[in-house]
């Protein structure tokens, strides 16, 4: 089935979201729609699936023109879609979700669960998905979660699958699975549009890329081209690819972890006898398959959660059984790892937002008498400082972009003195003019004497940004080596193999 | 993933910009006119049960075919009695002998206000902490007890003796908000069920100690405290004809203080986080279950000062039923202020003029007085779904608005 988009326009009142863009789907290929956040990609697929109704141009399937009032005529006509966001009821099996939205009665009058089972099996087999039809969607990881999504769409008859931002929630082993997921479907003839920001995969995977910058198609590449032209295409201007930064100065140690170790409230053991530590003018990057145990080291650190054995010292001065208060105060700045729940109040306006750990501060209170003054100055400096694309300081964080929440995070957290500077997944979600923006930020933080320990799950980015990079397995440090340390061995590590049995 | 980078794909959200239709758009977002227009629709439906209740109505009805305009014209005079006598109630008695009688349903109103608008307030800063506190009525009550007990045991020169008697009533209030938020930060009891059975603790408290020789006036077996020493009441603001008194004031005072509490002060800055979002409040190194305490004890202190008010004002006298259903009343006020002290100053004199309005209805229109509590009933109702009211009145949802705009 062939797939043709003709100069759809979609505008917001003066906003123009898709400016005349046209896209070809041929058969059997995998076409990679690259844009930064913002572009307009999802826009595109939201006119597509008769979300929106299109100011202008027309959709055709197989040289004819069609219109989809809902994604229920797009299904129907073939096209699936795999959203960013799960469409999964979380306590009902892996067959239930597939049948749901179209039942199918037995001869029994009751609903034909087998027929499904055997459905979710048989696609199951031929892709290679390795998915249980009698597992609960809430037991199952979220990159089995997603091929379930795939299942459901395939399970529809579609001839054109849409990805879009699929790997943005998986582990790199995840991505790398879905990947040869997508090469399969394509091998058996189901076209895939993959709707994505990150290069490596499209260049992995695309046999057509078309590029939307604002709204417009800037051009369609060849998978051959180099990652630089692709994301210069992408971005509309240079991108440096790797940070910019000079060797480190590592001074005294400022974090010294030892032997630290907790257990969660359901008793597993979360951090098993970690040691580490992070000197002045350093960056120290955790690597790791998410949910090895990085999230609580860093909430250990800072006072989140309690620890059951081990030290953690900030400049000699012993952190642990303080409060995150105590622990910010003695020189913590703290990015985490979800910027929405733990971050940012979304309803806050920016101002507030800026100040929300910092409101005890003399600069913005004195004797519990907030100086609006002072915050709103505040916010000016920093949204102008940090580049936050914002119309007003009294804009609530929640109408920002996600790119732009963190800048206000990062921006708060640096707009005092510190020691360390802890950043969870500081560049998750985020769009590559806003991931260089953030880096150099925290390099121009560690060159200025301050100890910088980074968690991350993108291995880009911990070689990127590391001066050391510890490894994290099962809540242990697996080893601490050095940044060009080969990606091969770093993964080995990665699944739990030590220094010497992975180099 | 998070909802907030589904939303990454759209442009930021515009502000202003001297379109028209956006400066309307904003209008229409704000749940100010959505409050309103659910008063509007409320008196609405007001009217409606007024015809259906009204007896010349129903008279003329019952020859509906053969004269139609009779029934229409009964309809009509039916609401239009309904709402001036409810506008002789509460706002100004057009048939009163002078100026003083004219504004006299007005000052009555405002007395009925103000324990409403104490209570509100404490209502509204839980909410906006995120504390679904059901105890005013308690916190009511308990104000009551202790302030109706200083006023007519002590005997103390006037002062002294209505101070004391408002720190009974803070004190009263805040211990019984103290309770459900200590015992929410330790052990995670759901202030709601705690606060309700409070409230049958307080009631019960009340109703047990007017049943003690001590506590009753005396001479007398009735579940009635003696009168409050005059040192201990809330002087009268317009001269003794009038029932307004001072305790309006202080209503209209504790609204400016909880305003700067939460607008102005680092703690109302924490409460507001803790109840939008109290993970990051806690990243942020917020102690949130001090915050769920201190909310749970400023709630109980400005409910317990509604109690002093009905105590050491209105009534100037302990019984069962001093605080009516205040308590339940100021909830719905809390609402419809959107827990915001001037939109609670404003709702709490809507309900304390419909409750004054009552009488007058009864008497002049001779329709029965739950029609206010109906109207009352049906403004939380509408208040409670805002798509009834943007459906009725054709208004664009927020959402999809916001969708467009994007």
């Amino acid at each position: 089935m062939k797939l043709e988009l003709r100069g759809i326009t979609k505008k917001f009142g003066d906003f123009v979201a898709n400016d005349r863009i046209d896209l070809s789907v041929e058969p059997g290929t995998v076409h990679a729609l690259l844009g930064e956040n913002g572009a307009g990609k999802s826009t595109l697929m939201n006119v597509l699936f008769g979300l929106y109704d299109a100011d202008g141009g027309e959709v055709l399937v197989d040289d004819e023109v069609v219109h989809f009032a809902g994604p229920g005529d797009a299904m129907r006509a073939g096209i699936g879609m795999v959203h960013q966001h799960f469409m999964l009821v979380h306590p009902f099996t892996v067959a239930e979700n597939v049948m749901l939205g179209h039942e199918q009665l037995g001869s029994n009058r009751l609903l034909d669960i087998e027929a499904a089972r055997s459905r979710v099996l048989e696609i199951s087999e031929r892709f290679g998905f390795n998915v249980d039809p009698d597992a609960l969607v809430e037991d199952l990881s979220v990159g089995a979660q997603q091929r379930v999504e795939i299942i459901k769409a395939l399970s529809r008859d579609a001839n054109v699958l849409i990805l879009d931002e699929p790997t943005a929630v998986l582990t790199p082993q995840e991505t790398d699975e879905l990947l040869d997921i997508v090469r399969q479907l394509r091998d058996a003839g189901t076209s895939v549009v993959l709707i994505t920001h990150k290069l490596r995969e499209v260049k992995a995977v695309a046999d057509t890329i078309t590029v939307i910058r604002l709204g417009k198609v800037v051009g369609t590449a060849e998978p051959t081209a180099s990652q630089s032209e692709l994301a210069t295409m992408m971005v509309g201007r240079d991108v440096t690819d790797a940070v910019d930064k000079a060797p480190a100065k590592p001074g005294d140690v400022v974090l010294e972890v030892t032997g630290l170790s907790a257990v969660n409230e359901l008793g597993y053991t979360t951090l098993d006898d970690v040691s580490l530590e992070v000197r002045a003018g350093e960056i120290l990057a955790v690597a790791g398959v998410q949910g090895n145990g990085q999230t609580e080291l860093v909430e250990a650190i800072i006072g989140a959660v309690k620890a059951t054995e081990g030290s953690v010292t900030l400049d000699g001065v012993r952190l642990l059984g303080r409060s995150i208060k105590q622990a910010l105060n003695a020189g913590i700045g703290f990015v985490p790892e979800d910027r929405t729940t733990d971050g940012l109040v979304a309803s806050f306006t920016i101002e507030n937002n800026l100040v929300l750990d910092l409101i005890d501060d003399p600069r913005f209170s004195t004797r519990g008498n907030i100086d609006v003054d002072a915050i709103e100055s505040n916010a000016k400096d920093r949204i102008a400082q940090f580049d936050v694309r914002t119309t007003s300081s009294k804009a609530s964080a929640g109408s920002l972009s996600g790119g732009n929440q963190q800048k206000v995070v990062l921006a708060r957290e640096l707009s005092r003195e510190l020691k360390l500077l802890i950043a969870s997944q500081p560049t998750r979600g985020l769009d590559v003019g806003s991931i260089e923006f953030m880096h150099q930020q925290i390099v121009a933080e560690r060159d200025k004497g301050v100890a910088v320990l980074i968690v991350s799950s993108e291995l880009d980015e911990v070689v990127a940004l590391a001066d050391r990079i510890a490894v994290m397995y099962h809540g242990k440090i697996v080893g601490v080596v050095p940044p060009d340390t080969d990606r091969k061995t770093l993964g080995l590590m990665m699944a739990g193999a030590h220094q010497e049995e992975a180099a | 993933m998070s909802a907030a980078e589904n939303k990454t794909e759209a442009p930021e959200e515009q502000g202003f910009d001297g379109d028209p239709r956006s400066l309307l758009r904003s209008v229409v977002e704000s749940n100010g006119l959505v409050v309103f227009l659910a008063v509007l629709a409320a008196l609405v439906v007001g009217a409606v049960l007024v015809v259906f209740a009204d007896e010349s109505v129903q008279d003329a009805s019952s020859y509906f075919f053969s004269r139609p305009m009779d029934t229409l014209s009964a309809a009509w005079g039916a609401i239009t009695d309904a709402y001036v006598a409810m506008f002789q109630g509460s706002i100004y008695n057009l048939h009163a002998d002078s100026f003083s009688g004219s504004i006299k349903p007005l000052t009555n109103s405002l007395t009925f206000s103000a324990p409403l608008i104490f209570a509100g307030l404490g209502l509204g800063v839980g909410f906006r902490a995120g504390l679904f506190n059901i105890g005013a009525q308690g916190q009511v009550i308990l104000g009551a007890i202790m302030a109706g007990f200083v006023g007519f045991a002590f005997h103390l020169p006037f002062g002294v003796h209505l101070a004391l008697a408002v720190i009974g009533a803070i004190l009263g209030g805040a211990l019984w908000g103290f309770i459900p938020g200590l015992l929410k930060a330790t052990t995670g009891a759901h202030e709601v069920i705690v606060t309700i059975m409070l409230n049958y603790v307080g009631l019960y408290l009340l109703a047990w100690l007017l049943s003690l020789e001590s506590w009753q006036a005396p001479g007398s077996d009735n579940p009635k405290s003696p009168r409050i020493d005059e040192t201990a009441e809330w002087p009268s603001l317009l001269g003794d004809s009038f029932g307004l008194h001072w305790g309006f004031v202080a209503a209209l005072l504790a609204a400016w203080g909880v305003w700067w509490l939460m607008e102005r002060s680092t703690w109302g800055f924490t409460f507001r986080a803790v109840g939008a979002n109290p993970s990051a409040a806690t990243i942020a190194g917020m102690n949130v279950k001090v915050t769920y305490v201190l909310v749970m004890v400023i709630a109980g202190t400005l409910a317990g000062l509604a109690g002093g008010t009905q105590v050491l004002g209105t009534e100037k006298a302990l019984t069962t039923g001093i605080a009516g259903s205040i308590g339940f009343d100021a909830i719905t006020v809390a609402l419809l202020g959107r827990s915001r002290p001037l939109g609670i100053v404003a709702a709490g004199i809507l309900f304390g003029g419909l409750r004054a309005s009552g009488p007058t209805l009864q008497v002049q229109a001779g329709l029965p007085i739950d029609i206010v509590l109906v109207i009352q009933s049906v403004i939380v109702l509408f208040i409670a779904a805002p798509p009834l009211v943007r459906f009725l009145f054709r208004l664009p949802d927020p959402r999809l608005v916001k969708e467009v705009t994007a």
